[in-house]
């Protein structure tokens, strides 16, 4: 049951990114290209969804934390570091990069996959790869002396 | 580049599904929706138990659009400007940089701006802020 809605919610999650546009790699750049402001060609739409996404989170969060558990599970799994530390910069930093060169974030990538296309199968392989890469990097022993490891709970 | 057109009413609403789904994913499992974490977890090493939780998310990502091709017989547009070369590199650092600070535009972005995180909040100007340089790099550069 927990598991066949956990794909009614994936698939929710996938008609967000469909119906706002951000499926489209191409409309995430015409957000990214800020000379589109100036160039009149500049497609703000990235913000509405964000904010669309932010304000019903917002608010449903504050509900949902207000039972002692959720449904299925014994607890409420949130992160509860503080820390403004070297990780949160260098790898949002990375993570950004790699969003402005192809348009592409997980979720969208993945997304894309559902339409047989050959684009994101490249990029998702290629992004699989990067995350088994960060996490066998934040495991190696000598690491932990640099930075700290990654709270699970936040991603 | 190729044109998009600006559409308000569209993005909200989809945004307000996004918002929806890491709501109920929530109440469902007590997990962030972070779509980056999701991911990386189907990757070994497991570290509990919820790895069919996690592939069932995936699979209803990867089934959205198959699901609205097989509803209305069409798909909304899928414009990938970028080629293979970039492709790669574009997915290696998009999955680093994900893993390695945590979250992407869904864990950050999305659920940890809406928790009133600091650090999700940072993380979201910075990868925002990379975003548009690599784009005025890529699109302006020379």
């Amino acid at each position: 049951m927990a598991i066949l809605l956990q794909f009614a919610i994936g698939l929710v999650f996938g008609f967000g990114l469909l119906l706002s546009g951000m499926s489209n790699p191409a409309k995430v750049l015409n957000f990214l290209d800020l000379r589109g402001i100036a160039a009149g060609n500049w497609d703000p739409s990235l913000a509405f969804v964000m904010a669309g996404a932010v304000a019903v989170a917002f608010t449903g969060f504050r509900l949902v934390l207000r039972r002692s558990q959720p449904l299925f599970g014994e607890k409420f799994h949130l992160p509860a570091s503080r820390d403004l530390d070297f990780r949160i910069l260098s790898g949002p930093a990375i993570f950004g990069i790699g969003w402005g060169l192809a348009g592409f974030c997980p979720g969208p990538a993945l997304t894309a996959l559902g339409f047989g296309s050959g684009a994101a199968f490249i990029f998702v392989a290629a992004m699989l790869a990067g995350m088994w890469l960060a996490r066998f990097i934040e495991r190696l022993p000598s690491l932990s002396r640099i930075a700290a490891p990654a709270d699970p709970l936040e991603t | 580049m190729i044109a998009t057109s600006f559409t308000p009413v569209a993005s909200l609403l989809g945004g307000a599904l996004i918002g929806a789904s890491a709501v109920m994913l929530m109440a469902l499992t007590g997990r962030i929706a972070g779509v980056s974490g999701i991911a990386a977890h189907l990757l070994p090493p497991y570290q509990d138990r919820e790895f069919a939780g996690r592939l069932a998310f995936v699979a209803g990502l990867v089934a959205a659009p198959v699901i609205v091709l097989l509803a209305t017989a069409r798909l909304p547009a899928l414009t990938i400007e970028a080629n293979a070369v970039t492709l790669v590199l574009a997915g290696f650092l998009t999955g680093f940089g994900s893993v390695w600070g945590n979250g992407c535009t869904s864990g950050h972005g999305v659920c940890g701006i809406s928790r009133l995180s600091l650090r999700s909040l940072v993380a979201t100007i910075t990868f925002m802020a990379t975003g548009f340089a690599t784009v005025f790099v890529m699109r302006h550069w020379g």
